[in-house]
């Protein structure tokens, strides 16, 4: 288990290091001018009005959730997928069941329009 | 110790060559881009413009550093932080070469040979979308946050095609490790012979997931400015341009590795080399491999215009993710019906 | 590995504590994504890499980008939130104590089921969990693609909900 996930460790403390070093070094190097007219944020030149960070459509979200549900049920598909050929016609029929019911919900789901993300 | 000391050689080596490739593969776009386009391209910077990443990474250091008065300080740094980190860390699983033999030592050219490879990059993946989100919001610039959600949503969707090709392919190898994946296919056996339609479907959404054009809305420059990094300035900047070159960099390895046989060339072992060159030579057919990849991607990014947002929605959620779920049954009835 | 499993569930602790006492919800977030690479470090030691690996996928990278999602697309300018009535605060504190008293007698007075022995290294492996699943645990697998199917009628719901409000 060391063997395996130490490496992983190694390069990530490689990556942090330089990551790091390299934020510090350019915070160090380049040079620092502030006046009120630059540090707002850029919209192409127009006044900024109002703050960036306003409600937004709930559309977005929905596909968030729907992202999070089909994710949950890929992870279910890994175990079938390595004992493919060990599980044989049975595993295959259980999993063509579950399949069902993932392609009803899709289809449940276009149907209703959730996907849609054409102006109405 | 001296699995050790090989192991943080070896990952100081894929992690420069990671980066010297991020680097000229920069170059490499800009050339062809003037290539298509009927132009010269950079050529000032050393013979042919060879040296021009160099001086480009010498200059972000040299520019400003700017932070908006009303971002969020520590996450506007943290943002293309954790775009590198989580580029640079796909590097850990994937098969560089075929053992090789130093002083009677067994070396294995890769990072670690974790039983759980594939899911590790899936894992890692879905990380990315993480520097973007935060990058993009911490600017408090509207066309960021737009860009941002944008962004996240189109990587979040494109997961579950990608996610579902995977799984076609797991069925055939039946391994996770990219390791025994990538030595199942010698002799010829690549795996995109039986897998051509996992392959399409992994390719279009490793286009999504690199941002790369034709889905390259999160920074569309007609539209959002320059999307998520519009804000950004010196090596902050730097790093989220580097992190793309990266994911494109990985993107085409981790397909040369799954689909085209990686470091496998038909023949490779009947020229008569000793283990330790055919071995080399394997690593430098990989490397083709990622470099005939990574050219197809410029190739397209110069060649396609870039989709609509709902176009994009619907190939990913109505096109690419039916279309997977049909590849993964059809793959699992014809190999139990076929033995 | 015991200095590892201190260094990790000190990690985790710090990481949770971090979670309640952040001010700024986004923050929170990051705390939690922490907190959970630092529970797949436990499945690690535990030999369970499968495991692992999901906890990272699922919780890291889909849960986390659904609430951080969630942060970004709500009002945060909105610092000070309003203060809840006494009464409220009690009740809170009340059903915290419930739950820690419930989980502290889960605890010591169930008979010890933390194994100690070695794990033998197959039993958290995707080749051990595939027949599990799908030989004895076949009937609860099919039922969660109805749970799915009930989670994706609420997405709807949600959805149809905003289009209403749209149109008045």
């Amino acid at each position: 288990m060391f063997h395996a996930y130490g490496p992983i460790f190694i390069l990530f403390a490689v990556v942090v290091g330089f990551v790091g070093t390299t934020m510090l070094a350019t915070h160090l190097l380049g040079p620092k001018r502030h006046t009120k007219a630059k540090d707002e944020t850029f919209e192409c030149g127009v006044p900024s009005v109002g703050n960036a960070r306003v409600p937004f459509s709930v559309h977005y979200f929905l596909i968030a959730i729907l992202f999070v549900l089909f994710d949950v049920e890929v992870v279910f598909f890994y175990p079938w997928a390595v004992n493919f050929h060990f599980l044989g016609w049975k595993g295959f029929g259980e999993i063509l069941l579950f399949t069902l019911t993932v392609c009803v919900s899709l289809i449940y789901l276009i149907r209703h329009g959730v996907l849609d993300f054409e102006q109405e | 110790m001296l699995f050790w000391i090989e192991k943080i050689s070896l990952v100081v080596l894929v992690f420069c060559v990671t980066l010297v490739i991020a680097m000229y593969a920069t170059l490499a776009e800009r050339k062809f881009a003037a290539f298509f386009q009927d132009r010269i391209g950079p050529d000032r910077a050393g013979p042919f413009g060879l040296l021009q990443p160099l001086a480009d990474g010498i200059k972000f250091f040299f520019k400003e550093e700017f932070i908006p008065a009303n971002a969020d300080r520590f996450l506007f740094v943290l943002g293309p932080c954790l775009s590198m980190i989580a580029a640079c860390m796909t590097t850990a699983v994937i098969p560089w070469g075929h053992d090789i033999v130093i002083f009677g030592q067994t070396m294995a050219l890769q990072i670690a040979d974790l039983n759980v490879g594939v899911l590790y990059l899936a894992g890692v993946v879905s990380l990315g979308v993480y520097g973007i989100m935060i990058g993009g919001w911490a600017s408090n610039n509207k066309y960021s946050v737009l860009s941002a959600i944008r962004a996240s949503s189109q990587m979040i969707s494109y997961e579950l095609a990608m996610g579902l090709a995977l799984i076609a392919l797991v069925m055939h190898t039946g391994s996770l490790s990219l390791r025994e994946i990538v030595q199942a296919q010698h002799g010829g056996h690549w795996n995109v012979f039986f897998q051509p339609l996992g392959f399409l479907l992994f390719l279009i959404c490793s286009f999504a997931e690199a941002n790369r054009v034709p889905f390259d809305l999160a920074e569309c420059e007609t539209e959002l400015v320059g999307g998520y990094h519009t804000e950004y300035s010196s090596m902050k900047l730097g790093f989220y341009l580097f992190a793309e070159y990266i994911n494109m960099f990985i993107a085409s390895a981790v397909m040369s590795a799954l689909y085209f046989g990686g470091y496998h060339f038909p023949g490779l072992y009947h020229i008569g080399l000793s283990d330790n060159s055919a071995a080399l030579v394997g690593v430098g057919v990989f490397f083709l491999k990622i470099a005939a990849f990574m050219f197809f991607f410029i190739w397209i990014r110069w060649t396609l215009p870039r989709f609509r947002y709902d176009q994009l929605m619907r190939l990913g959620w109505k096109i690419l993710l039916p279309l997977a779920i049909a590849n993964m049954i059809f793959t699992g009835f014809l190999s139990l019906l076929l033995g | 590995m015991v200095t590892l499993f201190l260094v990790l569930s000190l990690l985790t602790v710090l990481s949770a504590l971090c979670v309640v006492f952040t001010r700024n919800l986004i923050y929170s977030v990051l705390s939690l994504i922490v907190c959970f690479f630092a529970i797949a470090g436990h499945y690690v030691l535990l030999k369970a890499s499968f495991l692992a690996v999901i906890q990272v996928i699922v919780y890291a990278g889909a849960i986390m980008v659904l609430f951080l999602f969630m942060l970004m697309l709500m009002n945060l300018n909105k610092k000070a939130e309003a203060s809840k009535p006494f009464s409220l605060k009690v009740v809170a504190v009340g059903v915290c104590l419930l739950v820690l008293v419930a989980l502290v007698s889960i605890v010591f007075l169930s008979a010890p089921r933390v194994c100690f022995a070695p794990l033998a290294p197959v039993s958290g492996s995707v080749s051990a969990l595939g027949p599990l699943l799908f030989n004895e645990y076949a009937i609860p697998f099919e039922l969660t693609s109805i749970l799915f199917l009930s989670a994706v009628a609420g997405v709807v719901m949600i959805g149809s909900y905003g289009k209403k409000a749209k149109k008045q």
